[in-house]
């Protein structure tokens, strides 16, 4: 608002403070921004894609926050005269090679999921943002730089790369964590330099900067708004990324190490038993499907509703 | 179109530089004596002298890199820890296991997914553009990892179908093909929606175009229309997505190739990696990361010389 106060003052004519033509009252302005939010509302309600996924991902966000009040037993808890049981009213949904409950090691793989997606997803963002504003909007060179950057990275198969990597350091949940945190960061970067350079030479920024604004604050107080809401869509969409990467590296044997459960280390104990106890891959991605079901329909009808632009299919 | 052309070769040029700039540094970034690192703990001392000598480690590590480089260059990517034998020799017998296994799995996706889509675009809202509307949100959520323990779950292991393991017997076309259905069934699921979808909004735009209204109008026969001239632009977007997919494919390769014991690639990198065989791993993942540069690169080049407005955009 000052800044365009401070145009008023200046001597711009024709042109309240508020920048809005005479016959525009500022109730009237209010009243269509609050139409306009009850219509998305309106809108998302009546989407099934995105009512469902929005049940899966609180279904998902409440079962590994409450895992330990959820779980029926312990889930490193030993039961050796029950081993590689099926589905049983005591387990319901069986137990492995050592007897241990696969419910609740299902809940509890479930906030190592949440983990790393948590972390996983917001540091990339971040960082995306913030490279991705850097790249739009700073000289030239950097640009070039920071675009061939996300090349390199991009040029790797995710599950490539972390295999080159685990062979040196060795399985752990932080170099899981270090792998999706690099790869993704080009993602979110791409998408915010495109919005950066498309609003570079918008009025609002140009006057932003003639009034002597440097680059940090354009950005930040600019641009960011402007710029962080198909990236939050994006996160949304990347989630089942994130999760199933680590799902996958844990089901190679190169993510958490045992005995902590994860759905990917379910699965791997699951698929050396495939032929005896089959209920144990089955248990096992249910929950990695529904997850990234639903972060998926989450994601798609954000988008669908504010961005109808991106387009299909990503 | 040539100056594009030189441009976009050498991008990706200094692209695949980076690339195996990173992985030479990888066993840098770590701490400790590089050779007892890609050698792995068990190594003896002997070995390790021989390594130490093989690999130039007793020269800065900016010459060691323009060795490996220009080693790199004339396909000598180092030996086997273990058995001394070529990289590049075990790299050619693994990797047209991969490359058969990545065109099968692409080769029905796209035979199935392209018409999905151009069906779902000529008769928007029918059945068929329900179910392959449905059909494709609920493949693309579902790693494919996962597709591939269940389809050996239920055509290998229960149904008895398939067979689980392996790649065939060599030089018996008909086993071999019949070890490869799983696994291209297991990647491809997921490219069957998303190309589907990818190629129905491309031609709903398309569609809409005067060019289209003026061949209908000389009264072409619709199929005509839709195959012969619709598709031939609304193909380019899915070009650049099967490009820029590839990467994602090669990930799945890697699972599906470890899940189906394929010795491939992927198999390669992952068993090198359990082994602690570094030069192989550092080997395979180039070859694998420059496959999908190369990829990427001849989708571009492709795209441009259907749509001269690409070539100016670089």
């Amino acid at each position: 608002m000052s800044e365009n106060r401070s145009e008023s003052e200046t001597g711009v004519p024709a042109v309240d403070a508020t920048g809005l033509p005479d016959h525009v009252t500022e109730a009237e302005i209010r009243e269509s921004a609050a139409r306009e939010r009850r219509e998305k509302l309106r809108m998302f309600l009546t989407n099934w894609q995105g009512l469902t996924g929005l049940i899966l991902v609180t279904v998902f966000f409440a079962s590994a926050i409450f895992a330990p009040w959820l779980a029926p037993y312990d889930p490193n808890a030993l039961d050796v005269p029950a081993r590689l049981s099926g589905p049983t009213l005591d387990h319901l949904a069986g137990t492995d090679q050592l007897g241990r409950d696969t419910l609740s090691r299902i809940l509890y793989g479930g906030r190592v999921a949440l983990y790393i997606a948590a972390i996983g997803v917001s540091v990339s963002l971040v960082t995306g943002l913030i490279l991705g504003m850097i790249a739009g909007f700073g000289p030239r060179w950097l640009d070039s730089l920071l675009l061939l950057l996300f090349d390199t990275v991009r040029s790797f198969p995710t599950i490539v790369l972390a295999l080159a990597t685990v062979a040196l350091t060795g399985p752990s949940l932080t170099v899981v964590l270090a792998i999706v945190i690099i790869t993704s960061i080009p993602q979110y970067a791409r998408v915010a330099r495109t919005a950066t350079l498309t609003l570079r030479n918008t009025d609002f920024i140009l006057a932003e900067r003639s009034l002597g604004a440097g680059m940090a604050r354009t950005l930040l107080h600019h641009v960011m708004p402007n710029v962080v809401g198909p990236l939050l869509i994006l996160a949304a969409m990347e989630v089942p990324v994130v999760v199933t990467v680590e799902a996958g590296l844990s089901f190679l044997g190169l993510g958490v190490t045992p005995p902590t459960a994860s759905w990917g280390t379910i699965l791997n104990e699951g698929y050396l038993v495939i032929r005896d106890a089959p209920w144990m891959v089955i248990a096992g991605g249910i929950p990695l499907i529904l997850t990234t079901l639903g972060f998926t329909f989450l994601g798609e009808a954000l988008r669908d509703i504010f961005d109808p632009r991106m387009g299909k299919g990503r | 179109m040539l100056y594009y052309l030189a441009k976009r070769l050498g991008l990706s040029t200094v692209v695949v530089c980076l690339v195996v700039l990173v992985l030479f540094s990888l066993l840098y970034f770590i701490p400790g004596d590089p050779a007892t690192i890609a050698l792995g703990p068990r190594a003896t001392e002997e070995a390790i002298a021989r390594y130490a000598e093989k690999m130039h480690l007793d020269e800065p590590v900016w010459r060691q890199f323009l060795i490996y480089i220009g080693n790199a260059l004339t396909g000598d990517l180092g030996l086997d820890v273990f058995s001394d034998r070529p990289v590049t020799a075990i790299i050619m017998e693994r990797i047209g296991f991969t490359l058969a296994l990545v065109g099968a799995g692409m080769g029905w996706a796209m035979l199935l997914g392209i018409p999905l889509g151009c069906l779902a675009a000529v008769k928007p809202n029918s059945w068929i553009d329900r179910i392959t509307g449905v059909l494709s949100v609920g493949t693309i959520a579902v790693p494919s990892f996962l597709v591939s323990i269940w389809a050996l779950l239920i055509f290998a292991v229960h149904l008895r179908w398939l067979p689980a393991i392996g790649a065939g017997e060599p030089g018996q076309l008909g086993d071999q093909l019949s070890h490869l259905v799983l696994p291209a069934f297991a990647i491809g699921l997921s490219w069957v929606g998303y190309l589907a979808r990818m190629v129905r909004a491309s031609m709903l735009e398309v569609m809409g175009e005067n060019y289209i209204r003026s061949a209908r109008a000389f009264g072409l026969h619709p199929r005509r229309v839709v195959f012969g001239y619709a598709l031939r632009v609304a193909i380019l977007p899915t070009i650049t997505l099967i490009g820029m997919g590839f990467g994602g494919m090669i990930s799945s390769t890697v699972f599906a190739e470890i899940i189906f014991a394929r010795p491939g690639i992927g198999k390669l990198i992952f068993d090198s990696v359990m082994a602690r065989n570094f030069p192989i791993v550092q080997g395979a993942v180039l070859v694998a990361t420059g496959l999908y540069i190369l990829v990427v690169l001849f989708s571009d080049i492709l795209i441009a010389w259907f749509d001269p407005r690409v070539r100016e955009s670089l």
